[in-house]
């Protein structure tokens, strides 16, 4: 099959991780990865962005399909259960909630910027390199911190999940993805 | 002579458990698998010829080849 433009969103999803090595801000580019997708599943009805431009489902079928670095062993049953995929939703929408709240509080000044990448949400890495001030608000950037960290956590748990499975067994329970489906569950009810 | 009719085998997805992610549409050879409307894959059964593609590559491994009678 002939590759069409949108075959090569991976080059941008790879190019987004590594941007957030040197200039923390351009994490706020993951914010579309967030509104493409909803918007695609409320106007159009359908996973279009699933289906065609996911850059991530893109890298893990390059990394885990072409390179081969996968067991290609079935996910286990309960990874695709409906409660841990709703689960894993909700889960990573309150971790998202309290990344806004700690966005918040800088913003509101109650508490100071901190300047680290938090993994798995626990582990705190240091990221203070990637920061070289702003003309805007200390919050922009601590957003930037947060959502980054939830960029990179969800990547690394694809790329765990992509090796032990199937290259895309993020795909499973993608947030994004679970939730897009509920949405075109709504909307195809109409 | 005898008229043999081998019996056919088509992919059959389990449509509770699909998550309309589209991995099996790119690599059908014969187009015969879509996700109209993002809440799960539906496989042509006239243009399935059962290579198992799909099946293979369904990170959810949701997919069945089944042998049908023709």
């Amino acid at each position: 099959m002939k590759k069409k433009w949108y075959d090569y969103l991976w080059i941008a999803s790879l190019l987004y991780l590594i941007l957030g090595f040197f200039n923390i801000l351009f994490a706020w580019l993951g914010l579309l990865c967030f509104f493409i997708p909803l918007i695609i599943s409320v106007v159009q009805k359908n996973k279009g962005y699933c289906n065609r431009y996911c850059g991530r489902g893109q890298l893990f079928s390059l990394v885990g399909g072409r390179f081969g670095l996968s067991r290609k062993k079935d996910i286990p049953k309960w990874m695709k259960s409906k409660w841990f995929r709703y689960g894993f939703l909700i889960f990573f929408f309150a971790m998202f909630f309290l990344m806004l709240w700690n966005t918040y509080l800088v913003f509101s000044g109650a508490t100071g910027l901190k300047q680290t990448v938090t993994l798995l949400w626990t582990f705190k890495l240091p990221w203070h390199w990637a920061y070289h001030g702003t003309i805007l608000h200390p919050g922009v950037a601590q957003f930037a911190f947060g959502f980054y960290s939830v960029m990179l956590t969800s990547t690394i748990l694809g790329f765990v999940t992509m090796i032990l499975f199937k290259p895309r067994s993020w795909c499973v329970y993608c947030p994004m993805g679970t939730m897009t489906q509920l949405i075109c569950k709504a909307r195809n009810k109409e | 002579m005898v008229n043999v009719k081998r019996k056919q085998r088509k992919a059959f997805v389990s449509t509770e458990q699909c998550v309309a992610c589209g991995c099996c549409v790119k690599v059908c050879p014969l187009h015969a698998i879509s996700v109209p409307k993002g809440i799960t894959a539906v496989v042509d059964i006239t243009k399935c010829v059962g290579c198992g593609k799909c099946a293979k590559e369904c990170p959810a491994s949701v997919i069945e080849i089944q042998e049908v009678q023709p």
